[in-house]
């Protein structure tokens, strides 16, 4: 099981150690060292790196890396999520994660662990669970616990623990009965050069907001489930009666969660909701080339697409480039070759181009590869996969809720060859 | 107001400080400076110092101070054991605190105060948690069993904390189950005979239904101790699979991979012709798909997997070919596992598709990545034979573009589809020669070469391109001077009237100009074929050649069938079996597929099912590279070292119960051998390789008859990959009354090594260093050093399994491994065993019947005097011969190094091959060993050798010591048993054991047998059955083989 934790920022200094068991000599790490000196970027620092006696298995989030250190055969997978999860707490409960962050409230940061594991075995990684045992930091709690000398420590058993519903604790009172579900999807895609599609696929959640007071039981059905390829539930979903009549049944927990993540795969056709088109070459006896790109809508219903961004990695041959956009505003890094368009929302009527020439390296031959366009874009009020959400019914509780959905497209990866 | 503060204080005098701020009068000040001290313990800063301080905190019904003390506690406990036991009182109040929470707090702390004195405490409270009404506290002390048992295993099985644990799988609370199999399956991984797990029916039940209901984290214990259990038949495997594959939807991805790994193996069973095994195969396929969406760490874990279950099963994602289709800004170590799925999916159906993706690939800028790109046309050209010539033309479009290490790779892998369609696409060679000075790698620079030499009859200026190469002969690496030399000796035979100078000169310079040993050899050999025999010469350089295989990276099937048991573990990372890399490998039971079994067969015993595909399996698995070693080994020297380098490699191997059944069946039929299983070659090579080694070992055997025993080659002991770098091989020998150990000591890492150290392990035989190991200067990389390390017998004995086993640790500046290696018993054998005649008559007497061993040596061809002396070389003595119906009979005597005497006769049949047991009218004594020292030498064929041998039992008194192997456990009455070895036709395989005693008499009484003398040959490896493990002997536990070896 996971024996200790070490987090290294991106200038390579262990900034926290935890251990679980017996403790582990930092010298450890010098074989991450090694393996991050070896990839290029921080990226590429390969997330299980065998040495002598250990494993280090890492992920890398918001420029830290968390490295566990493991000695025995364990399930690499489950190491990762639990890191994941450990970095998902730490944002839960500072909102964001970073090295001054977590320096900040080092004492909570090691309050937190201590509790998430014990003897590598994960005890309460749940985050309301978490923060029963250990409250969040909050000014007000700071300066009240100055004064009147209280802790930020629970110390009462948090009530949901051992109950069936773990999830969800007991005696949850509102004034505002509310449940709010949004439904977001991101679509990966890769389209080549003639503008067809090679690969897109959807990833979508179900992120839930639920205020309601009690233990109230619901129940969510869709007009078109089986739109959807494969499904993981919070743990509070029914899975027989998903299983028999395609519909969630399930008693919420307390606030917010992602209540089902779904996939939906390239052989249901997806619509992409934009194109691009473009014209980019470095011509081979002029040190000028040509660059053109237009960002346009389609398959949106209507809907605008907005919060558009393109960056593409030039190749290295690229000294400056000299365009023009017709809206948003444009940065070209001649350092790391990277060109960003902020282009802001797509008008129908007027496309967004952006155009211009680019100056090349003098005396070398023309680049070989050709920059890849990465795209980011937000629709409101859409989900692309056609997913709609038919009802929302509460039982076991007898006031009227008040309910929401929304829907919401991004791009995920969204690649544009040229 | 941020606990950054507590950093700051980094001035002189800061430990000063908090002193006496923790022992402040206010609460709030003393929680401060516990919150200090634990800041600065996160940054490794050492506080120990003030463990007495801290700890007088501790006493607080504040519980966040009490947790910080409890914190501080956990790291600092060990370095401060006598301080630690103040906190144990507090300890024992809080485990009965009326808070659940402090309870568990409590109890869960203690377990991780790794002290010895503190666990003593520990029992008392700890049993209490187990049964306290509160689950929370019972799930907290289910995992503190397993961490009392990690500090102290003896304590928690005397106390019987592990039957508790084993009840808490029947609680009601399934979060209790959950940790209590978490706790069992930890428990179990160091304890590998310990049935801990009982699985049955009624158990997996009640696993089942805790799955439904505990946590995430709970479900991967669960899971992955099913996959463990053993269905009893295929309804059974269906009705454990319809109840996991809800897993499938789980959010978290390593829950969905465990139960991948259970429905992957209990699938198996299934009959194919089952509707539920076609909606199993689709239920796989989506969450597979959907790890791939997950951050890059989990993706490459799922990747790995996912290219074990594409191998075993690719039915289940061909569909899904377009999900691995890399995106750019992947990380490297994603992109390339997606590039190998990809070719492992590609077929006809797709392989357009896959091409164009490909060939984008190979126009990015990461250059590993590309290389691999265009290294992957190449094998789907191989692969999907219709595609061989889109893949063709994709290659040549990427040589167009002249990136220098584009068009290299491409030339390496157009060699291999030349390879695969011979006189095909022979048209392109025009296109690769005009690459050929951009070439500058040797890899390229070879494959370039081959394809000249191979079609030189259609490239008109084959001569002038190779000789260009011959100019820089000597600054080629190696792989490019063996392939220009083969290539210029295709050229001369396909064109010989323009290149005879060509040729000449390349065979000077391979043969007179080169130090490298492979080159010369080749080049003499072409040679001497050229100057004798040019037609023969022709049929061998150009003979046809076989196609290659149609993908060379699969993973060999048994070896792939282990693997998938190992879903989502390191295992499967590594595509390697956890004894390969798992540190103290012993612990690990080797797993495998339940066989397919239809209800007709159900009847059949559960148990057998799994140990029979078991040992089916042992044999064929992939060698790891130090076995590999032995095999090769074995082939290039045959059978003198047939059995032994495996039996002494570095792997510990156990003993196998091959020995009754095999010796039996000799008895039995007289021509039977024991079945060699891991012995490479079939045994019908035995004679001619023999007869080829009987020269050079005949040299060697008259001098071995004059200066001493026979001494066996060097076998590898430790091969390097193991060790770091460090190589060990070696050998014992035995010269006038001193034992040796021949090492050779060979440094394949890159870095200097020194300061060796050699260690043995308590022995049978007490064998120890008589010296220090001493290498006198550093030992540089790729050197070797021979060392005769002199041995004595006066350590101290433990009885060992087998016998003859010897642990060893040797040390380095690197760092320590460990190896264990089998000396032959003949080493032990002293100078002055030659018994009195009449003594030897009296004791041969009185040894009792069942004392006996007997077995017959065949194959060889030495008369009497011959084997008389040549035994004599190894100590073993001739006390009287005489002849009986035309057969010499032997008797004779030999005494080991702790005094224990050993009888023999030997009984010479000339020119009999067909040999058949004839009971003998008196009980003869013979030591077993004698065949093997004196005449392993000899390899011949005309003469049987009838031995009877006997044992003596040790001394009365003295300590019982089990017999090896097979029977564990000695009867009391003085019978001692007495394992009857098989033989097979190298006698090498036989040899002595004898228990370890210090008699001072040479004729102890036999009623006294506590001791057992038996006689086991070494069977070449095999990997000790689950179940069949002895336990290990002793504290000191060697730690086979360590974590290397993994890149």
């Amino acid at each position: 099981m996971i024996h200790s934790l070490f987090l290294i920022n991106a200038s390579g200094d262990i900034f926290l150690e935890k251990h679980w068991k017996s403790v582990v000599s930092r010298s450890v790490c010098d074989y991450f060292f090694e393996a991050q000196e070896r990839a290029s970027e921080a990226e590429n620092v390969p997330p299980v790196i065998p040495t002598p006696h250990h494993y280090l298995l890492s992920v890398y989030r918001h420029k830290i890396f968390f490295v566990a250190v493991i000695q025995s055969e364990v399930p690499p997978l489950f190491v990762i999520e639990f890191l994941h999860r450990v970095v998902d707490t730490f944002q839960d409960y500072f909102g964001v994660c970073s090295e001054v962050m977590i320096k900040d409230n080092v004492v909570v940061v090691y309050e937190v662990l201590e509790e998430m594991l014990d003897n590598g075995f994960p005890l309460a990684t749940e985050s309301n669970i978490l923060k029963e045992l250990i409250k969040p930091p909050t000014i007000l709690r700071t300066v009240v616990n100055t004064i009147t000398g209280s802790t930020n420590v629970g110390d009462q058993l948090p009530t949901g623990q051992l109950s069936v519903v773990p999830w969800r604790r007991t005696g949850v009172k509102y004034t505002n009965n509310e449940a709010y579900f949004d439904v977001i999807e991101e679509i990966d895609a890769i389209i080549d050069k003639s503008g067809s599609t090679i690969t897109a696929e959807i990833q979508g959640v179900i992120d839930a907001c639920v205020k309601l007071t009690g233990m109230p039981d619901l129940t969510l059905s869709f007009m078109n489930p089986r739109l959807l390829d494969d499904v993981s539930f919070h743990p509070c979903v029914r899975f027989k009666r998903w299983e028999s009549e395609r519909i969630l049944s399930f008693i919420p927990p307390d606030g917010n969660f992602r209540l089902l993540s779904y996939h939906v795969s390239a052989q249901n056709l997806v619509a992409i909701p934009v194109y691009i088109k473009h014209n980019i070459s470095f011509r081979d006896s002029s040190s000028l080339g040509r660059f053109e790109i237009t960002v346009g809508p389609k398959q949106t219903m209507g809907k605008t697409v907005e919060g558009v961004m393109v960056s593409s990695q030039m190749p290295k041959g690229v000294l400056n480039m000299t365009l023009t956009p017709s809206q948003g505003t444009h940065v070209f890094d001649p350092v790391t070759k990277l060109l960003s368009w902020d282009v802001g929302k797509i008008n129908p009527q007027k496309l967004p181009s952006l155009k211009g020439s680019v100056s090349l390296q003098a005396g070398t031959s023309k680049p070989d590869e050709n920059p890849t366009i990465n795209l980011q874009f937000k629709i409101q009020q859409l989900a692309i996969s056609g997913l709609k959400v038919n009802r929302l019914d509460m039982y076991g509780e007898k006031y009227k809720p008040f309910k929401g959905i929304k829907y919401m497209t991004k791009a995920g990866k969204f690649q544009v060859r040229t | 107001m941020t606990d950054s503060k507590y950093f700051t204080t980094t001035k002189k005098g800061e430990i000063f400080e908090l002193k006496a701020e923790l022992n402040s009068d206010k609460k709030e000040k003393k929680k401060e400076a516990v919150k200090k001290v634990i800041a600065s313990m996160t940054v490794g800063k050492d506080v120990s110092a003030l463990f007495p301080d801290v700890v007088n905190c501790m006493q607080t019904d504040n519980l966040e101070l009490k947790k910080l003390v409890y914190l501080y506690l956990m790291n600092y406990a060990k370095s401060q054991p006598d301080m630690a036991i103040m906190a144990v009182n507090t300890f024992v109040k809080d485990c009965e605190d009326p808070n659940p929470l402090i309870r568990a707090l409590a109890v869960r702390t203690m377990g991780c105060i790794r002290v010895d004195k503190i666990t003593e405490y520990l029992c008392e409270p700890l049993r209490k948690c187990l049964k306290d009404e509160d689950p929370y506290v019972r799930k907290t002390a289910a995992v503190c069993v397993a961490k009392l048992h990690d500090i102290n295993a003896q304590l928690v099985e005397d106390q019987g904390f592990l039957d508790t644990l084993k009840d808490l799988i029947s609680d009601s609370n399934p979060m209790v189950v959950a940790n209590a199999v978490a706790a069992l399956s930890e428990i179990a991984e160091s304890h590998p005979s310990s049935n801990l797990l009982d699985l049955n029916p009624q158990s997996i039940n009640k696993l089942l239904t805790a799955l439904n209901e505990c946590t995430e984290w709970g479900q991967i214990f669960i899971l992955d101790c099913l996959a463990n259990y053993m269905p009893k038949d295929d309804r059974e495997a269906q009705s454990i699979c319809e109840r996991v594959t809800p897993r499938l939807s789980h959010a978290n991805s390593a829950v969905v991979l465990s139960a991948v790994k259970v429905l992957m193996k209990f699938m198996e069973m299934l009959s194919k012709d089952l509707d539920y095994y076609g909606t199993l195969l689709k239920k796989l396929a989506p969450p597979l798909v959907t790890l791939l969406s997950a951050e890059p760490e989990l993706q490459y874990v799922a990747l790995r997997n996912i290219n074990l279950i594409v191998q075993k099963r690719p039915e289940i994602l061909k569909h899904e070919m377009k999900v691995f289709f890399v995106k750019y800004n992947d990380p490297i170590y994603v992109k390339l596992e997606k590039l190998d799925i990809m070719i492992r999916l590609a077929s006809q159906a797709n392989i357009a598709q896959v091409l164009a993706e490909l060939k984008e690939y190979a126009t990015e800028v990461d250059v590993d990545f590309v290389r691999k790109a265009v290294r992957a046309i190449g094998r789907c050209a191989i692969k999907v034979e219709q595609s061989a010539e889109r893949c063709v033309s994709t290659l040549l479009d990427l040589i167009q573009t002249k990136v220098n290490y584009v068009v290299q790779e491409a030339i390496v892998v157009i060699k291999d589809i030349f390879r695969k369609y011979p006189n095909k696409y022979e048209s392109v060679i025009a296109t690769l020669c005009e690459n050929l000075d951009s070439l500058d790698e040797p890899e390229a620079r070879a494959a370039m070469i081959w394809i000249v030499g191979e079609y030189a009859e259609r490239i008109d200026n084959a001569d002038e391109l190779l000789e260009s190469f011959l100019e820089g002969f000597h600054d080629e690496s190696t792989q490019v001077q063996l392939q220009l030399l083969t290539a210029i000796v295709k050229l001369f035979l396909k064109k010989p009237t323009e290149t005879q100078e060509l040729v000449q000169q390349v065979l000077s310079l391979a043969t007179q100009d080169s130090d490298n040993p492979d080159l010369r050899d080749r080049g003499y050999i072409y040679w001497r074929l050229l100057s004798t025999d040019p037609v023969a010469a022709k049929e061998v350089v150009l003979a046809e050649k076989p196609l290659i295989s149609e993908e060379t990276d699969l993973i060999e099937p048994t070896l792939l069938d282990e693997l998938i048991c190992y879903i989502g573990t390191l295992a499967s990372v590594y595509h390697k079996p956890p004894s390969a890399f798992v540190e103290g490998s012993r612990g690990v039971v080797h797993k495998s597929l339940p066989p397919r079994t239809g209800s007709s067969e159900s009847a059949e015993s559960p148990d057998a099912a799994p140990s029979g595909g078991q040992a089916a399996e042992q044999p064929a698995v992939i060698p790891t590279q130090g076995d590999l070693l032995g095999d090769l080994l074995n082939l290039d020297l045959g059978p003198p070292v047939g059995g032994p380098p495996i039996a002494t490699s570095s792997v510990q191997m156990g003993a196998v119960d091959l020995l009754g059944g095999g010796l039996d069946s000799l008895m039995g039929s007289g021509s039977g051998f024991a079945p060699a299983p891991s012995t490479a070659m079939p045994a019908n090579l035995g004679a001619p390789l023999s007869s080829g080694l009987g020269d050079l070992f005949d040299l060697t055997s008259g001098v071995g008859t004059l200066s001493g025993s026979y001494v066996a080659p060097k076998t590898v002991w430790l091969p390097a990959m193991k060790a770091k770098g460090l190589e060990i091989s070696g050998t014992f020998s035995r010269q006038v009354g001193s034992i040796s150990m021949d090492l050779v000591l060979t440094n394949k890492a890159l870095q200097v090594m020194s300061d060796f150290a050699i260690q043995f392990n308590r022995n049978s035989f007490g064998l120890a260093p008589a010296a220090p190991l001493q290498v006198h200067a550093p030992l540089a990389p790729n050197q070797s050093v021979e060392i005769s390390l002199p041995l004595n017998t006066v350590g101290s004995v433990m009885k060992m399994d087998p016998l003859n086993n010897l642990q060893v640790a040797v040390k380095n500046n690197i760092d320590v491994f460990y190896f264990s290696t089998l000396y032959p018993l003949h080493i032990l054998f002293v100078e002055d065993g030659k018994m009195e005649r009449q003594m030897f008559l009296a004791t041969w007497k009185d040894i009792p019947n069942e004392n006996e061993a007997q077995f017959q040596i065949k194959d060889c061809s030495l008369n009497a005097d011959a084997v008389s002396s040549k035994l004599q070389g190894s100590n073993i003595f001739t006390i009287a011969k005489r002849n009986v119906e035309g057969q010499d009979m032997l008797y004779q005597s030999l005494k080991l190094t702790n005094g224990i005497w050993v009888l023999a006769e030997l009984r010479i049949q000339p020119s009999n091959p067909s040999f058949t047991p004839v009971p003998v009218p008196f009980p003869t004594f013979l030591a077993a060993s004698f065949l093997w020292v004196g005449m392993s030498c000899v390899a011949l064929t005309h003469l049987s050798v009838y031995l009877r041998t006997c044992c003596l039992p040790a001394l009365a008194g003295l300590p019982a010591v089990a017999g090896f192997g097979v029977v564990p456990e000695m009867p009391s009455t003085g019978g001692v048993p007495v394992h009857l070895p098989s033989l097979r036709n190298h006698p090498e395989e036989l040899r002595c054991c004898c228990s370890p005693s210090s008699s001072s008499s040479p004729f102890p009484p036999k009623e006294a047998g506590a001791g057992p003398v038996c006689m086991s040959p070494f069977l070449p490896a095999k990997e000790p059955a689950p179940g069949n493990v002895p336990p290990a002997p002793g504290p000191w536990k060697p730690v086979l083989p360590s974590l290397v070896g993994l890149g």
